[in-house]
């Protein structure tokens, strides 16, 4: 009996230390550079590292991060060497993961996504000669800065397509977490549609998660059996798109994207292009020119772009698709531009008057047109 | 009306997925294994399922691969616990945490494919019928196959003398050794019947229920399954009627929040577990229902001649 144990344990520990070294292998790359540096007078190149908090496969948010870090590579070549570790948790892991990738010489570290805020403060208090960027937050130091997209613009653009191509009237969202950024889109989306087509309301479910295909496979079903005939999800998979696609429906790629997963309910992806600041940040840190800040980016610096409008969109809808981008890069439209009244009627934001970031950053109501309750209000 | 049909259908799709995997792990506990890999298990089959579909371009295959998957892990389960006497619940647990990053390892390039058109099913005339058609009669096969599942594992279990066996060996492993069964076979045996069923389920998941590969995407359903067996005392008829009670509540929240009614979602997915305590205080409390209901040697190793 003793003999066999001792030779199953042993067999477990084996199994074991494979599957993790596995599971270790898989979980972090690094992209080596090119080629030995000469050991002639040239510069050194600059350290960049990510960390996502998605596996770079997600097709989605992690996705849309990991084609950014490539245009580095690409617009600057042998004069950066980018790395990433992808699946980071929100939690003390991440603490540990940043402050290894300062430890390793990395001189620009960036994190993409909310939770990372509190552990990229603490470790870029330590590290002074590293400058740190942090996706989505809103805390800054001396070195750390934040920056973000604004995705609402894209739901704007969905909706001025969804009040265009609806038949019953009834929008559906799939929504992921109750906080200003996904509110704002919802309220975008139904403006948009709005503009096109007054008699639109909009349905909302509520998935209290980012990621989990198959709730979302769920809400996206209940709204389409409530009547909705136009889907937009604010979480980061490509499940509300194809459960459109399955039964019957129309629904747009979100963040990256996803024609491919719905070719027939595809109406058009709303995506995120962080290639832009990605560069411009790390010229500025080759340049010595950085200094902290935030950043909000939008259709006007190339950051949001609504990319494969279906073939079925009325030509008008597609012309007025390039107005809104056209007017949002000149910078003579708004879309949050005052009346805007709240479910109640209440007006939120005056006649004529431009709503600023600060306004935006706080948005937690419904416009008029929306359904139901912002959960826990 | 026609959102009250719709609402039932859906409810009956997703309770599917729970009473299959719930019915697989019924068969292991009654044979007196509990295996709590199942939330891995079902993973793993998932994507050997999808990566089937991905291959062959027939689902039926993606079952049988991920009922294949489901068997082979069970197995490996089967003989670390049954003849190595491995604890079942902390190997269960490994199994579990085991087959969510393995799964991912191997799903990794899985994340991008598209399963091609999914197939729509209804039964002939029956789903012509205003409202009942919608409700009933549009479902893929699986779903009436579930409902089957159940009749034929009553018979089995309480009118087939293998039933009886396997349900003495749940109960008294050292009487039906002593009567001369293989006990460790007949165990090894139930616990990949129902790895297979928990993979068939795992495969429904990512070929038809959610059609698509990412990982952690069986998303905690296999341990509602697990929670299910003892909250239906383990019976098969409860075990099904509670997977549609427990699909109905995720739905019926959904299509509340879609009316404009608010409800606390994150008190509703806790409440499977809640459900489960319950039913296990009550029948902790009473000494004849325990006697009744639950295998008596669940969870415990057999020693063969000790």
């Amino acid at each position: 009996m003793t003999d066999l144990s001792k030779r199953s344990i042993v067999k477990m520990v084996a199994l074991t230390a494979v599957a993790a070294a596995a599971l270790v292998g898989c979980g972090k790359k690094e992209e080596a550079p090119k080629a030995e540096a000469p050991a002639v007078a040239k510069p050194e190149p600059l350290k960049i590292a990510f960390a996502y908090v998605g596996p770079v496969g997600d097709g989605g948010w992690t996705f849309a991060h990991d084609n950014g870090r490539k245009e580095i590579e690409k617009a600057f070549g042998d004069k950066v060497v980018t790395t990433f570790v992808e699946k980071v948790p929100e939690s003390a892991d991440a603490e540990r993961v940043i402050r290894d990738m300062a430890a390793q010489g990395n001189k620009l570290i960036f994190g993409t996504t909310f939770g990372y805020m509190e552990p990229m403060l603490k470790v870029a208090a330590d590290n002074k000669g590293v400058k740190f960027e942090h996706a989505t937050g809103y805390k800054t130091a001396e070195n750390l800065r934040t920056y973000d997209s604004r995705t609402y613009e894209g739901a704007y653009m969905a909706g001025v397509i969804a009040g265009k191509m609806t038949k019953t009237n009834t929008l559906g969202v799939v929504a992921s977490i109750p906080i200003p950024e996904v509110v704002r889109n919802i309220n975008s989306f139904t403006m948009g549609a709005q503009s096109v087509n007054p008699k639109i309301k909009t349905k909302v479910v509520w998935v209290n998660e980012w990621f989990n295909p198959p709730k979302e496979t769920e809400a996206a079903t209940s709204l389409i059996n409530g009547g909705a005939d136009v889907l937009m999800q604010n979480t980061d998979s490509s499940a509300v798109l194809q459960t459109a696609e399955k039964m019957g429906k129309r629904a747009f790629g979100w963040d990256s994207d996803m024609t491919a997963y719905g070719p027939k309910a595809h109406l058009g992806s709303a995506v995120i292009n962080w290639g832009p600041y990605y560069v411009k940040a790390v010229g500025e840190a080759l340049e010595g020119k950085w200094s902290t800040g935030s950043s909000w980016w939008g259709v006007k610096e190339g950051a949001i772009e609504m990319v494969n409008v279906a073939a079925d969109v009325p030509e008008d809808t597609k012309k007025k698709i390039d107005e809104i981008k056209a007017g949002l890069k000149a910078g003579t439209f708004s879309i949050w531009k005052g009346p805007i009244v709240d479910q109640a009627g209440k007006e939120m934001l005056a006649k004529d008057a431009v709503a600023d970031d600060k306004f935006l950053g706080g948005v937690m109501f419904y416009v008029k047109g929306v359904e139901g309750k912002i959960p826990g209000k | 009306m026609e959102s009250y049909a719709l609402l039932i259908a859906a409810t009956l799709n997703a309770g599917t997925v729970l009473a299959i995997a719930a019915l697989g792990l019924l068969i292991n506990e009654k044979a007196g294994v509990v295996n709590l890999g199942a939330e891995g298990l079902m993973l793993c089959a998932a994507i050997a399922g999808f990566a089937a579909v991905v291959h062959t371009g027939n689902d039926w295959l993606g079952f049988a691969a991920g009922m294949g998957a489901g068997a082979v892990l069970a197995a490996i389960f089967g003989v670390l616990v049954i003849w190595l006497n491995t604890n079942q619940y902390a190997t269960g647990l490994a199994l579990s945490l085991f087959g969510v990053g393995f799964s991912a390892f191997v799903g990794i390039g899985y994340v991008k494919e598209i399963l091609p058109d999914r197939p729509h099913f209804a039964v002939p005339y029956l789903a012509d019928i205003p409202l009942l058609g919608a409700a009933f009669f549009k479902q893929h096969p699986l779903v009436y196959g579930a409902m089957l599942l159940v009749l034929s594992l009553i018979w089995f279990l309480f009118r087939s003398r293998t039933g009886l066996v396997l349900r003495a060996v749940g109960e008294s492993p050292a009487s039906a050794h002593a009567l001369g069964y293989p006990v460790r076979r007949i165990r090894l045996a139930a616990v990949m019947t129902g790895g297979a069923l928990c993979g068939l389920a795992g495969a429904y998941i990512s070929v038809i229920y959610t059609p698509l590969w990412v990982e952690g995407m069986v998303a905690g359903k296999g341990w509602i399954a697990l929670a299910l067996t003892t909250f239906a005392t383990w019976r098969p008829a409860r075990v099904l009627l509670g997977a549609y009670l427990f699909g109905g509540v995720t739905m019926l929240q959904f299509h509340l929040q879609g009316m404009g009614v608010q409800v606390p979602s994150q008190l509703l997915s806790a409440l499977p577990y809640i459900a489960t305590i319950v039913v296990l205080a009550l029948i902790s409390r009473n000494p004849t229902w325990i006697r009744v209901n639950m295998p008596a040697s669940l969870g415990k190793p057999f020693y063969p001649g000790s």
